[in-house]
């Protein structure tokens, strides 16, 4: 029988099932406009002419329900953080999360203020930090594509192995 | 019209109601009773020669070494471009003043804001209720001897210092 | 509940109590708006704020003069050198020094130019709130063009903490005002364009004539200042009626509402006011790129500021509006009370009149229009 390998003509790739549904879902990420406070505006301003966003295949979308980015750009407030929590459980899995700007990461410059939060993460689980304030487009950017590189590499068809720790000895 | 003839004139047609007329500062401003502000005030706001239709502002001092939280208003005239502060001096345990809700519409926000901050209950109001803060929030955060809470809604309003927790 | 149309025609109805926002596209920030409608039109919209409560008055009470000046860009982040201006200038009047002449004028280089980058970002919203999308593209792209320029001047995009106490942080080069020069020649006829997609196009002036008057008793009663005032057709601008800075030299028109489609103190007419203020801002910069004097950008101010026990009002005419910083000092570094006085705030107040009897998209094209902002009224 002939060999396989190189006998495909040049429109055939091969590749790994994890890879491609990786792939996939990295190339459109589908972020929700949660912005609240400045880091808005650079939000917005990135997903405009100049910095693109839509060319990495992520658009903005309105509601949580169709989206699996959640970009948490802004200050958030006590007042805010049952609302954060709730569209945070309203998103389908597979879901992440990219905390933008200073008063996200953990509570900015109103560190001293009653009323903020210091941190989206002790409301939710951040999967990248963006720091500045405001990032400048190029800075957010670069955490959409750390969030790739995450995605890249999931495995969803072969489950880890966990090896209980008593068995280890 | 002059902040000293405008106070002149007032003492004369209120007598006793009026006092502490501070002229030479930057924002002329003279004090009221708590009990005469809304005759005052419509005063100001109806009369011609003074005609104030505007309130630009309404907000609140503390002063707790004098035991009193002063509230302050804020006039402005567009048509004769004159303005005007006045100041009502409210004892801190208990501080109640009438609402001028009636006189201009906007005193509406400007009072539920002052409630939500330093805890002013203004007698007459619509509508008193918080406005910036959640509505179960405990104290009123201007004041200066306000502590805040240990958490909110099972969140902690306390953050480690990033420094201490890389050392440990 | 029901009128009588609907008694009449045999159909039970209820009301809908819906609750627009927080986190919802097109309101502008955080703001929530409690609806009861019956079917599409509304009943009553009762406005629900402080989702972005950052006590940036309280925290005024804890960092000196110096340092409180990155906190007034966040109190309107759409238009922070004005904020950065009347805080200074509060501050100026009660320690009574003096600003040297080009700090004035980079001031107000630095102020309408942000006027032109807060006007874009509002007449492009709410094109795309009544349904524009294009408008709104073509608005980012010019401003980032100012956020160049802006990142010349000061260093920042968005937030500039530029206006110190005493002048300006940084001068402007000489090569800045030639970009600035170009920039503007090349944004005029874009003006223009823009009026051709969106201000002459039928449909927007269709939603937008006759919808939300607001008359000239309602606009003094209610407070409203900046675009929503003149569009009711009151003549009263900062700028012109209580002059400050180096205003009181430049050449400028005052645009006022005057019902170009419909009743006098509608949504077209305040998004009118704004096109035209972006013209007029045009003209500013021009004289002052041409006026500018030489000498140094900021006077010696003490590293420790006290200024004497007293209290102080000063105002600017930001974009949307009169914004008034009331500062009481002590005589210590620290002031003793910082009150933010934004035009938004009594703004909002206006809305729950406005909107007994107007349709769910309307409600969103009258926000749009009185161009509120949530940072200005949570603070």
């Amino acid at each position: 029988m002939k060999p396989l390998i190189n006998s495909l003509p040049e429109t055939v790739f091969t590749t790994k099932v994890d890879d491609l549904l990786n792939w996939g879902r990295a190339s459109s990420q589908w972020y929700m406009l949660f912005g609240l406070a400045c880091c808005a505006i650079e939000l917005m301003q990135t997903g405009g002419p100049r910095a693109d966003l839509d060319r990495f295949g992520a658009v903005p979308r309105a509601t949580p329900r169709q989206s699996d980015l959640m970009i948490v750009a802004g200050t958030l407030t006590y007042k805010m953080a049952k609302r954060t929590k709730l569209l945070y459980d309203q998103m389908p899995d597979p879901k992440y999360v990219i905390s933008m700007g200073s008063c996200s990461n953990c509570g900015g410059l109103f560190q001293l203020a009653y009323s903020v939060c210091k941190g989206v993460d002790k409301i939710v689980p951040v999967d990248v930090y963006v720091p500045g304030c405001p990032p400048r487009p190029e800075a957010l950017t670069e955490g959409l594509l750390r969030i790739q590189d995450k995605m890249m590499r999931e495995r969803w068809l072969v489950k880890p192995r966990s090896t209980p720790v008593e068995a280890l000895g | 019209m002059e902040a000293q003839a405008l106070y002149a004139s007032l003492e004369k047609l209120f007598p006793g109601k009026v006092s502490n007329f501070k002229g030479d500062v930057k924002e002329p401003y003279f004090t009221v009773t708590s009990a005469a502000l809304i005759e005052i005030c419509r005063f100001l706001h109806n009369s011609p020669g003074y005609r104030f239709e505007v309130l630009s502002d309404l907000t609140a001092l503390d002063w707790p070494k004098e035991e009193k939280i002063q509230v302050v208003y804020h006039l402005f005239s567009y048509s004769q471009n004159h303005q005007i502060v006045v100041k009502v001096d409210l004892p801190r345990d208990n501080p109640k003043v009438a609402t001028v809700e009636e006189i201009w519409k906007v005193a509406n926000w400007f009072e539920r804001e002052v409630y939500d901050l330093f805890g002013v209950i203004f007698e007459g109001h619509s509508d008193l209720r918080r406005i910036m803060l959640p509505e179960d929030w405990v104290g009123f955060p201007l004041r200066k001897d306000y502590v805040e809470q240990e958490e909110y809604d099972g969140i902690s309003t306390q953050r480690a210092p990033l420094v201490e927790k890389l050392l440990r | 509940m029901s009128d009588p149309a609907q008694a009449k025609s045999g159909f039970y109805t209820e009301d809908m109590t819906i609750s627009v926002g927080p986190q919802h596209p097109s309101t502008h920030g955080v703001l929530r708006f409690v609806v009861r409608t019956d079917g599409e039109v509304i009943n009553e919209a009762i406005p629900d704020v402080g989702y972005l409560h950052r006590s940036i008055e309280k925290i005024g009470e804890k960092v000196t003069y110096h340092g409180y000046v990155p906190y007034t860009d966040r109190a309107d982040y759409l238009a922070a050198m004005f904020a950065n201006q009347a805080f200074c200038m509060a501050a100026e009047k009660l320690a009574g020094t003096e600003v040297t002449r080009r700090g004035e004028f980079c001031r107000v280089i630095a102020c309408e130019l942000n006027r032109l980058a807060s006007h874009l970002i509002s007449v492009g919203t709410f094109g795309q709130d009544i349904g524009a999308m294009t408008p709104f593209v073509h608005a980012l792209r010019e401003r980032e063009t100012i956020n160049n320029l802006m990142e010349e001047i000061c260093g920042a995009r968005l937030t500039y903490n530029y206006i110190r106490i005493g002048g300006v942080g940084y001068d402007i080069l000489p090569e800045t005002c030639t970009k600035i020069i170009e920039f503007l020649d090349h944004f005029e006829p874009i003006v223009d364009e823009f009026n051709r997609l969106l201000s002459g196009n039928k449909i927007f002036i269709e939603r937008l004539a006759g919808v939300a008057v607001i008359s000239k008793e309602e606009a003094l009663s209610y407070n409203l200042v900046g675009p929503n005032l003149r569009g009711s057709g009151i003549q009263w601008d900062i700028r012109r009626d209580i002059p400050y800075s180096i205003y009181p030299e430049l050449d400028f028109e005052v645009p006022v509402g005057t019902a170009q489609v419909g009743a006098l103190g509608d949504s077209y007419d305040r998004f009118w006011v704004r096109v035209r203020e972006m013209q007029e801002s045009v003209k500013i910069l021009r004289q002052c790129l041409k006026m500018m004097p030489k000498g140094p950008a900021i006077s010696k101010v003490p590293k420790k500021f006290r200024p004497p026990a007293g209290e102080c009002y000063a105002r600017v005419e930001a974009p949307r509006g009169d914004m008034g910083f009331y500062v009481v000092s002590d005589g210590s570094e620290y002031p003793y009370r910082v009150r933010i006085r934004t035009g938004s705030f009594t703004a909002m107040s206006i809305i729950d009149k406005l909107s007994k009897g107007i349709m769910v998209a309307d409600l969103i094209a009258l926000i749009g229009s009185l161009d509120v902002d949530a940072p200005e009224i949570d603070r």
